[in-house]
């Protein structure tokens, strides 16, 4: 019931000065009754004041019930479903919608993409950033010159763009490298640290002379097989494959000197020793190495190796058998026949 | 009367969902006040799960998450007298509960302390059909209760069954499963002007709200602020609102009488209105803070100021001695415990052992009023102040507040009334149906 007066009493009082301003520019225009020509004769400013004082009613207390609106209003407001509608569907929609509208344009989609990549690229291309030059580290002259002959292509590049582990995995493609550690250092270096591979051995392959590793692994090819005249040598399909057992009968062998020759693999099982003069010790495909200390044993218990034996057959653990060569054969029968006193034919 | 049931079903049914839903409102409309508190339901005990009653007399169930209470507008002695005015405040303490609550509420239990409450005892008589009483003998026993001829444009509120009888023994409070052949109970029924129920619910609507349940103020107060031995022995709750007395006597915790006075604390404030020529307002505080029925020697030299607005300093300087105001309010509080008396005097309240009386309601905080009322009620009187629930506001804890909480403990475990029973068969004139059905589940 209350509630409607104060507030027409305010209305009245402000469209007088609302229409006292307004008619301001127009005071000499048709209709304008003498009040509002003095109105704005005296200035708008204190006819409001006047006007205020004149018409000011005593303010009802204010209704505190909440009108049927608003009392409806805060109800769904704490109804749930609708309240999580409002506050995380309808955003969510607009978001959605909204970068949705702006995307389907393929122009605006291009020039995001663009923007984005220019952004990127100055910042991945900031000196700070920028990879200038190669320092290889722990190589031999030659993988040295092989290593270095990446880089010039590819510098300057950005630290970002550098795939390390692919440029690790060429390295370490290169037969002579057995491990390459690359690092980005500050001031635009990238480092590489070489492990190179250690020769083991010289090998005779099908193929060539190749110098291989302790694991069996090539490291190059050998025009020059005397060159490496101070490494061991290996032959026989597949003896790349067992360098490691290879390595350890070499050094069992040691006591004989420069009389070893090399090992050879037979059949891509097993080895034979190869003396330069003398027999051939063939040793087992297990147990190789006792079987050549137990061969090295009758050498020097016996003699062995001076004799006239064209092989020592370790194969059979059990039953070492000796090769004679053709002469000894002979001789040796003509030596039985003398003892058992039967007549030579 | 069938129509009665099917409206109570339907408000039963409604206050069973808003327990499933676990938030459920209760509004008290007094005439100095609307309060407002908004319940939730949660937890194990949530509505009536466990038989009789529960721990903590089923307080526990139950949390108060909302609560509100503004000065009341458009009602008269408990009764609404300006539509608009009244829906305004029950809006207004609404929306504050819930805003406090941060939940929505859709069911309302509404309390009103006016519309002129009157008691009937009822007793009724039934055959046991099977070899024990079951829940269709009570329903049946219960429809074959009497009901006088309340007068037209009366609503039934209350319909309690008090007490049971099975074969001459009486005192039952719960005749399920006893064995015996001839059923009795005694009703207590309570009967209020329907206009003022329809006013009520009118308001309630207009408010979005369902109503769950409606009941009278005087029993919910006495419900709230009696201690459980009283409501065994046998006590008189005497609710002083500002608009209405209730009166209500319980014995074996079942309401047995309710009645209304129509004088409350507004009249005293009335009274000092125009005793001292002051306004309502100001009579009002006058009231609450220098109020008293008891005169003593000191109260000639307290000397109290009651100003006023008006200009002329003479009467903004006017004061008024405290003996002068106990003067004023002594007669009309003494009036109304005459009249209070009057109507205990005619309920029987005599003939009770326990004749306790426990004064509650915002009238009850005038200091001296338990001596005065225990000159004319009885000797044993006390003050009462509503039973603490979960989460009530320290505000929410006076006396005042009585109808308002017990409203609350009613809804968390409501007393059994005549429609929660099945109604007979015969009653619904679907007998024939009943039976064919009851055949075909027998026999297959």
């Amino acid at each position: 019931m209350a509630g409607g007066r104060p507030g027409h009493g305010r209305g009245r009082v402000s469209r007088g000065a609302a229409s006292g301003a307004g008619e301001g520019h127009g005071i000499f225009g048709p209709g304008n009754d003498p009040a509002v020509a003095l109105m704005v004769a005296l200035g708008p400013a204190p006819a409001r004041g006047r006007m205020a004082g004149v018409l000011r009613v005593p303010l009802a207390p204010r209704d505190p019930a909440p009108s049927r609106l608003t009392y409806r209003l805060h109800r769904l407001w704490l109804t749930p479903l609708f309240r999580a509608v409002l506050k995380v569907g309808l955003p969510a929609y607009a978001l959605v919608l909204g970068v949705g509208v702006f995307l389907s344009d393929i122009d605006r989609r291009a020039a995001v993409t663009e923007t984005f990549e220019t952004l990127r690229s100055t910042i991945e291309e900031r000196p700070e950033f920028m990879v200038e030059t190669l320092r290889i580290e722990g190589a031999s002259p030659a993988v040295h010159a092989a290593l270095a002959a990446e880089g010039p292509g590819l510098f300057p590049v950005s630290s970002f763009r550098l795939d390390l582990t692919e440029m690790r995995a060429r390295m370490e493609a290169f037969d002579a490298v057995e491990r390459a550690d690359l690092r980005v250092l500050p001031g635009g270096v990238l480092e590489v640290r070489v492990t190179e591979r250690v020769p083991a051995v010289v090998w005779r392959s099908p193929a060539g002379w190749e110098l291989l590793d302790g694991t069996g692994h090539r490291i190059a090819f050998l025009v020059r097989p005397e060159a490496r005249a101070d490494l061991p040598v290996i032959a026989g399909e597949g003896a790349d494959g067992a360098v490691p057992e290879a390595l350890v009968l070499i050094a069992t062998a040691a006591a004989l000197g420069d009389r070893l020759r090399g090992l050879e693999r037979i059949g891509e099982r097993r080895w034979d020793v190869v003396l330069t003069r003398g027999p051939r010790i063939m040793l087992p495909e297990a147990g190789a190495v006792t079987a050549l200390e137990r061969a090295l044993a009758l050498a020097r218990a016996g003699d062995l190796l001076e004799r006239d034996v064209a092989a020592i057959d370790l194969r059979h653990a059990q039953r070492p058998v000796l090769r004679l060569n053709p002469d000894a054969v002979e001789e040796l029968r003509r030596i039985r026949a003398l003892e058992t006193g039967a007549v030579r034919r | 009367m069938t129509d009665l049931y099917k409206t109570q079903r339907a408000m039963r049914a409604m206050r069973q969902a808003a327990l499933t839903r676990g938030v459920i409102a209760v509004l008290d409309v007094g005439t100095a006040k609307v309060a407002c508190l908004v319940l939730r339901f949660d937890g194990p005990g949530r509505g009536r799960e466990t038989e009789g009653v529960g721990p903590m007399a089923g307080q526990a169930g139950f949390r108060v998450i909302g609560a509100a209470t503004t000065r009341s507008r458009g009602v008269r002695f408990g009764e609404i007298c300006a539509m608009q005015e009244a829906e305004r405040a029950i809006r207004t303490a609404l929306q504050a509960a819930q805003k406090m609550a941060q939940v929505r509420v859709d069911h309302v239990i509404a309390c009103f302390s006016g519309a002129a409450p009157r008691s009937y005892g009822l007793a009724g008589e039934a055959e046991v059909l099977g070899q024990t009483v079951t829940e269709a003998d009570i329903g049946r026993v219960l429809a074959a209760c009497e009901v006088p001829d309340f007068g037209a444009g009366r609503e039934v509120l209350h319909a309690q069954p008090v007490n049971f009888a099975v074969d001459w023994r009486s005192g039952l409070a719960d005749p399920r499963g006893q064995a015996g052949s001839r059923l009795a109970c005694d009703l207590h029924l309570l009967t209020v002007d329907l206009q003022a129920v329809e006013n009520l619910v009118h308001c309630i609507r207009r408010c979005d709200l369902n109503l769950a349940g409606i009941a009278s103020s005087a029993y919910v107060a006495g419900a709230a602020s009696l201690v459980e031995d009283e409501q065994e022995l046998g006590a008189a709750c005497i609710d002083l609102g500002a608009g209405a007395t209730g009166i209500s006597i319980f014995m074996k915790k079942h309401m047995i009488y309710a009645d209304s006075v129509r004088m409350g604390g507004d009249l005293i404030s009335l009274d000092i209105s125009k005793g001292l020529q002051v306004p309502m307002a100001t009579a009002e505080r006058i009231k609450t803070l220098n109020g008293g029925v008891v005169a003593t020697g000191m109260d000639d030299r307290d000397m109290i100021d009651i100003g006023a607005d008006c200009g002329d300093w003479e009467k903004d300087r006017r004061t008024v001695s405290r003996a002068e105001l106990i003067g004023i309010m002594r007669p009309r509080a003494e009036e109304i415990f005459e009249e209070v008396r009057a109507r205990l005097d005619a309920a029987g309240f005599d003939n009770l052992q326990s004749r306790q009386i426990v004064l509650t309601g915002g009238g009850s905080q005038i200091p001296g009023l338990d001596g005065l009322a225990a000159r004319i009620l009885g000797p044993q009187v006390r003050l009462g102040r509503p039973l603490r629930v979960q989460g009530l506001p320290q505000a929410a804890t006076g006396p005042g507040f009585a109808s308002v909480v017990g409203l609350c403990l009613t809804a968390a475990q409501p007393q059994d009334e005549w429609w929660d029973f099945e109604t007979p068969a015969e009653r619904m004139g679907a007998l024939s149906l009943r039976r064919a059905v009851r055949w075909f589940r027998d026999n297959w």
